[in-house]
């Protein structure tokens, strides 16, 4: 991975200079090259197909809403989603630069979702049915079946990976990310627990967008 | 000037059901309307449903399966007979078991039970062929169908343990006082921008993903027709009250959730199945209520054309 990492700051550096005189850049050149203003590449963390990354919880792109994905960079430039990493990247791209971006990554093709782990039946019970006695939704009543996401509004969870998952819904917990339409994840997140957390994340991250139909 | 008429009766109460008005006794419920805070019960609940776990394994509860499945998944386990995109726990959540959402265990030892709708004393199976004629826009399966064995031996099974005839708390939709201003579409449109069109989308029509209905439609021809218990305001806003924004259960103020149910109901959807050849006849013969706005003027619109399917 490092290897890859490498290769891809290597890449942006030695194209930066050059795209500083060329039109607007395109979706995949801002996507590997950055923006040569303080915001780096983003293929270097979500991946060169916007896949993302497993092990250091870097979300996918590829395949979600462009309308979620511009709202998700104004929240980090403006700070109601907190988030050191993102925060100075967000600032750093203009209006037109966030729309030519969340556009390409809408238009890629969404990763094959993680291997199965196996664990409790937890996370499909609280995915599917929710559990209403304590005030708590199913989470596919707003994601959509299996995670896919529903709209513009309702991210999918599925092939997303479990890390990421769980760092938003701690995220939530803790009040760094307060960016939720009518509060609803905070209401959500409230409820559960660390094992809850654990199983469902666990689960969304093993379901297959493509097996569930097409995206939103 | 409907209004006024409004404001002037909306304190004749009749807590009713799927198909129409004035089943249910006013005492049912809590009479003292619920706090305006994020709890997510809407009120104390004396039975306690069994878990879905409980389910036995065996033929028995393979109906009991069939049931919440019918239930959840209406339009695919009993079709020919729903006319819309709903589903039975759109509007009973938690398949049918969450208290303040008209539970099926509230429901099901108060039965047979005389209705005002329809003059006579009715049977709990016809009672759930009601909810396929109106909520669901659809036709009655027969008495002795599968579909109907097994949504009752689903609420059978919800049921044991309680008491036969004996209000429960947690029956129905918690009652909402009358309102302090009387309801109002202009209102009400600002709650249901604010509130609601997240979910069920800017024109009230839901929204789909992966083929299936995530958010069900509020009015329109895929929503519940003229004759259901949902299109009378009152109905419609204590259910909205105690049940959404989905999740945020008791959030609302009361106005709110009488304003929203207003607008709701102000808009078109399919016509009453009961339909007496004019919208004068059938609202004077079934629609004699201040809470339906069937047949009346809104926006110089007289409500109860009907929205066909297109
Ligand atoms: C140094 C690593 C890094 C770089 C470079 C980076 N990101 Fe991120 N990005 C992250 C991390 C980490 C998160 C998760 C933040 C959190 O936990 O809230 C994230 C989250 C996001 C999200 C939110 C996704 C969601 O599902 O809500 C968007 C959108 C995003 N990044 C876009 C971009 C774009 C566009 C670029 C390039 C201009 C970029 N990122 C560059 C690390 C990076
Ligand atoms: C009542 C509706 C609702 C329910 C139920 C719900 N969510 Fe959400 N969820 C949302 C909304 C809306 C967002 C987008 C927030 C935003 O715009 O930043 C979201 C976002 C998320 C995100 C962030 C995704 C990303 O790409 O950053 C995670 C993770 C998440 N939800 C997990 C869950 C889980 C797990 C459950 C079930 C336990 C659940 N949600 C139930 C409405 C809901
Ligand atoms: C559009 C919303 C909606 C849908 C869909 C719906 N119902 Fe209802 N249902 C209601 C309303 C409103 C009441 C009346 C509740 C009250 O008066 O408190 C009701 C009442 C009932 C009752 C009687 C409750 C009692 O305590 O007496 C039963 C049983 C019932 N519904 C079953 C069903 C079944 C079965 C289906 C699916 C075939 C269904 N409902 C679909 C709205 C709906
Ligand atoms: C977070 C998403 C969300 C929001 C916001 C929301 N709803 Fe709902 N609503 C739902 C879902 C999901 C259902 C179906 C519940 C189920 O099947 O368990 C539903 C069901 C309903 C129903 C019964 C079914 C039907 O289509 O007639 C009505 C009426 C309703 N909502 C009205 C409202 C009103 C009015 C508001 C605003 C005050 C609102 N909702 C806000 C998600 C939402």
């Amino acid at each position: 991975m490092s290897a890859r990492w490498a290769f891809l700051f290597t890449l942006a550096g030695l194209s930066m200079a050059g795209s500083a005189c060329a039109g607007s850049p395109d979706g995949a050149t801002l996507a590997t090259q950055g923006n040569g203003r303080g915001a780096a590449p983003c293929a270097a963390c979500h991946g060169a197909d916007g896949g993302g990354q497993t092990a250091s919880g870097y979300p996918r792109l590829a395949g979600l809403p462009a309308e979620y994905l511009r709202k998700q960079l104004e929240d980090f430039a403006s700070g109601i989603r907190g988030n050191a990493v993102m925060q100075p990247v967000a600032t750093a791209l203009n209006a037109d630069e966030r729309a030519t971006l969340t556009a390409y990554y809408a238009s890629l093709q969404p990763p094959p979702a993680a291997p199965t782990t196996a664990s409790s039946s937890a996370g499909p019970v609280l995915a599917d049915r929710g559990r209403w006695p304590q005030g708590l939704p199913a989470c596919d009543q707003c994601h959509g079946p299996g995670g896919v996401g529903v709209g513009n509004s309702f991210p999918p969870l599925a092939a997303q990976p479990a890390s990421y998952l769980a760092n938003q819904l701690r995220a939530w917990q803790h009040g760094t990310r307060k960016n939720d339409p009518l509060e609803l994840m905070r209401g959500v997140a409230a409820k559960l627990s660390a094992a809850d957390i654990d199983a469902v994340t666990a689960w969304y991250a093993a379901q297959s967008v493509a097996a569930q139909g097409v995206k939103p | 000037m409907n209004r006024l008429r409004f404001a002037a009766l909306a304190s004749t109460l009749c807590l009713a059901a799927c198909s129409g008005a004035g089943d249910l006794p006013a005492n049912i419920v809590a009479a003292a309307p619920s706090p305006a805070t994020s709890s997510a019960k809407p009120q104390a609940t004396a039975f306690t449903p069994p878990p879905e776990s409980a389910i036995p394994n065996d033929e028995f509860g393979k109906q009991i399966e069939l049931g919440r499945k019918i239930f959840t998944e209406t339009a695919k386990y009993a079709p020919g007979y729903v006319g819309n995109q709903l589903n039975c726990e759109n509007c009973h959540l938690d398949a049918g078991r969450l208290a303040g959402s008209g539970p099926l265990w509230g429901a099901y030892s108060m039965y047979p039970a005389y209705r005002a709708k329809n003059h006579h004393v009715n049977t709990f199976t016809e009672r759930l062929q009601g909810c396929f004629m109106y909520s669901m826009n659809g036709k009655a399966p027969p008495a002795d169908s599968a579909e109907m064995v097994a949504l009752e031996t689903y609420a059978y099974w919800m049921s044991q343990g309680e008491p036969v005839g004996k209000e429960l708390a947690g029956r129905g939709y918690p009652k909402l006082a009358k309102p302090v201003q009387a309801p109002d579409f202009a209102r009400g449109e600002q709650v249901f921008k604010r509130d609601c069109a997240l979910c069920h989308g800017p024109d009230g029509q839901g929204q789909m993903a992966a083929g299936k209905m995530v958010f069900p439609p509020l009015w329109g021809p895929q929503s519940f027709n003229w004759g259901a218990g949902m299109h009378e305001v009152d109905k419609a806003a204590s259910f909205i009250k105690a049940n959404m924004p989905l999740g945020r259960g008791n959030t609302l103020t009361e106005q709110d959730a009488w304003d929203a149910a207003y607008f709701m109901n102000a808009h078109e959807r399919p016509q009453d199945p009961r339909y007496a050849g004019n919208v004068a006849q059938t609202r004077a013969k079934f629609h004699d209520t201040p809470q339906s706005l069937y047949g009346v003027e809104v926006n110089g619109q007289v409500l109860g054309q009907g929205s066909a399917a297109h």
